[in-house]
């Protein structure tokens, strides 16, 4: 039995513990399943989908870095269909909140994807306008408050009564503005960050580790980044943040929330341990247990500046 | 089925110029390790180096429930795995990947290897019974010529080549093995080792139209299935598409190879 309540609410979802698996590290979930059960995370936010399959880029897709990672999958996805007749019967059978990522590359596709799934058996949709690793779409929608508040407003009413999450790039000047232009637009929660735009060279070849070249970084290197756009974020607008970037133990979550998130995705720490939002959730949990709170709303955004 | 487990390192000894062998307990790897399949490991614990490194399973003793890893020291993270102490605990996932086929339950094997990639063909003599199997090897010099004990062992017939002709002929190991062909014939290669390597192998049984499967590095995330980043270009019923190494693979039909990717 526990004693806290680990429990929290974003945009009408509730939630039974702040900790999502993170989009693009969990695959459709069914790897992971094989290590620990799906069931204790607060929820799960699947690979990247498209409306077409995508074959991703040309490898190597990843380097590594200094406490962190560059890839460069570039969406490698079945496309909508396959997604829906191979993936979602299983992520269905999951007591977890269900958030399918997706990402287009014309307006039109992300509408035509949120209509198809709003229609399904699954919790919330994740707009990526901020995808590094693909030429077109993508974060093109993403780097200026003008672009995202339109997509975001373009695809709102395509979502029926899923929340949207619209999923911010840190590559921009000011990401609170953007944040803002999300909520305009009608985003029901934002998520951040995505990676920070990366390269890793070979210095024997001279060439690019990556086939792609540039690569999105990610892993515990960008940490601090991430929490200080996440506090940037919380303070500018009204709905929720879920927070996310470099996440591996539970106090790297707490930061998070303290900055404002109300909860936290674990990417890159999934690919080191699997069972890392497992690990994330228990500290999340010893240190309210410490610090004498009775749940998560009583840390989040309780940040005290100086 | 895979697991992340820890296991007490039994023993991790030099065997080559900059090649070592690691021996570490686990029932449930020594049990169900199949050849081909390879365990992703915590080579350090900090933050630095972060992702765990693939090393293909080169043996299993099952009655002392334990398997060995062969390592080349390349970087940091394979530099850390050799200074692990023997008693100290090790952090891997395994056992991973698809392993080599083999049903048709095979007479006449051939393996070929090159440099590290001989680990995980010592794994599959060990377990493949057959009436008759050849080892072909390649190394850079004899510094670099490791486990042929165990692979003379294991192996009807073991034929050496090297870069310098250090030791056994020199030059290619995949000439010696075309000459082979000439006199002998074979139901099924397997095959493990740099990219020319495993091309000029694909091509040489292709040639022959023989049965032939490569075990396929790539640069890897998750080891489990979860990132794409591992991607591997294969071509299938005329469709070109990548599929996951460590999921998917890390052994392939080399037919099936899209080489020049
Ligand atoms: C399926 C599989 C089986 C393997 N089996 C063996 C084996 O039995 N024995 C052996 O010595 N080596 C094996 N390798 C290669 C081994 O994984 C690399 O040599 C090792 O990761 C290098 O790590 P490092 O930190 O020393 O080198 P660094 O160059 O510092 O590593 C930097 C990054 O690149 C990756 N990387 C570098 N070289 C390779 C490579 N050749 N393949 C994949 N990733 C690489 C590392 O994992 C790491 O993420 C295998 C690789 C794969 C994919
Ligand atoms: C291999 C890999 C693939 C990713 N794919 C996606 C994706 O498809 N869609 C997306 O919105 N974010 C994707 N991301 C970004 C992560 O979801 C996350 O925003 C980022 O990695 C920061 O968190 P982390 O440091 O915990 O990994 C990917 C990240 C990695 C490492
Ligand atoms: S390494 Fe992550 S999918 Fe293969």
């Amino acid at each position: 039995m526990t004693s806290v309540d680990l429990s929290v609410n974003i945009a009408g979802l509730k939630l039974k513990n702040p900790v999502i698996a993170a989009s693009g590290t969990c695959g459709y979930g069914r790897e992971l399943a094989e290590f620990f059960d799906l069931n204790r995370l607060g929820g799960i936010s699947v690979k990247g989908l498209t409306l077409e399959p995508r074959m991703g880029n040309r490898p190597p897709r990843i380097a590594e870095t200094p406490a962190g990672i560059l890839n460069s999958v570039g969406l490698q996805n079945p496309g909508l269909d396959a997604f829906i007749r191979e993936e979602l019967p299983f992520l269905r059978t999951l007591d977890t909140v269900k958030i399918v990522n997706i990402a287009g590359n014309t307006p039109e596709e992300y509408c035509l994807l949120a209509e198809r799934l709003s229609a399904c058996d699954i919790d919330a949709i994740e707009l990526n306008v901020s995808c590094p690793n693909v030429k077109e779409g993508g974060i093109s929608f993403g780097k200026s408050p003008e672009g995202v508040k339109r997509i975001v407003s373009q695809v709102k009413p395509f979502c029926g009564k899923k929340p949207l999450i619209v999923k911010l790039t840190p590559n921009v000047t000011d990401i609170g503005e953007i944040a803002l232009a999300a909520q305009d637009g009608g985003a029901d929660a934002v998520s951040l960050i995505n990676t920070l735009l990366g390269m890793a060279i070979d210095i024997y070849s001279r060439r690019p580790i990556l086939g792609n070249n540039f690569g999105g970084l990610s892993g515990p290197a960008v940490k601090s980044i991430a929490v200080r756009m996440v506090y940037e974020v919380s303070r500018r607008v009204k709905i929720p943040v879920i927070g996310m970037g470099g996440i591996v133990k539970g106090e790297d979550a707490i930061e998070f929330m303290l900055a404002g998130a109300s909860a936290v995705m674990v990417g890159t720490g999934t690919l080191v341990y699997p069972d890392a939002c497992l690990k994330v959730l228990e500290g999340i949990k010893d240190y309210l247990e410490k610090t004498g709170h009775k749940s998560c709303h009583d840390i989040i955004g309780k940040l005290r500046l100086w | 089925m895979s697991r992340q487990l820890t296991g007490r390192v039994i023993e991790n000894r030099q065997i080559g110029q900059d090649v070592f062998k690691i021996t570490v307990e686990s029932e449930l790897v020594s049990q169900n390790a199949l050849p081909g399949q390879f365990a992703n490991v915590r080579c350090g614990r900090g933050l630095t180096p972060l992702l765990r490194r693939p090393f293909s399973i080169c043996s299993v003793d099952r009655e002392k429930g334990s398997f060995d890893l062969g390592y080349q020291v390349r970087g940091e993270g394979t530099r850390l795995l050799s200074e692990t102490a023997p008693g100290s605990q090790l952090d891997f996932i395994a056992p991973l990947g698809k392993p080599f086929s083999a049903c048709g339950g095979f007479d006449r094997i051939a393996v070929v290897g090159g440099g590290i990639g001989v680990f995980p063909l010592l794994f599959l003599l060990q377990i493949f019974k057959c009436r008759e199997s050849s080892a072909f090897l390649g190394f850079r010099s004899s510094e670099q010529a490791v486990l042929l004990d165990e692979f003379s062992r294991h192996s009807g017939r073991l034929v050496i080549s090297t870069d310098d002709g250090s030791l056994g002929e020199k030059g290619l190991v995949t000439r010696a093995f075309e000459r082979e062909l000439d006199k002998r014939a074979f139901d099924m290669i397997y095959a493990c080792g740099p990219v020319p390597m495993l091309k000029e192998v694909g091509r040489i049984a292709d040639e022959r139209g023989l049965k032939c499967q490569v075990s396929l590095e790539q640069r890897m995330g998750c080891g489990i299935g979860v990132c794409y980043v591992c991607a591997c270009k294969v071509k299938r019923q005329g469709k070109e598409e990548y599929l996951r190494t460590c999921r998917e693979g890390p052994v392939f039909w080399s037919r099936e190879v899209v080489w020049d990717d």
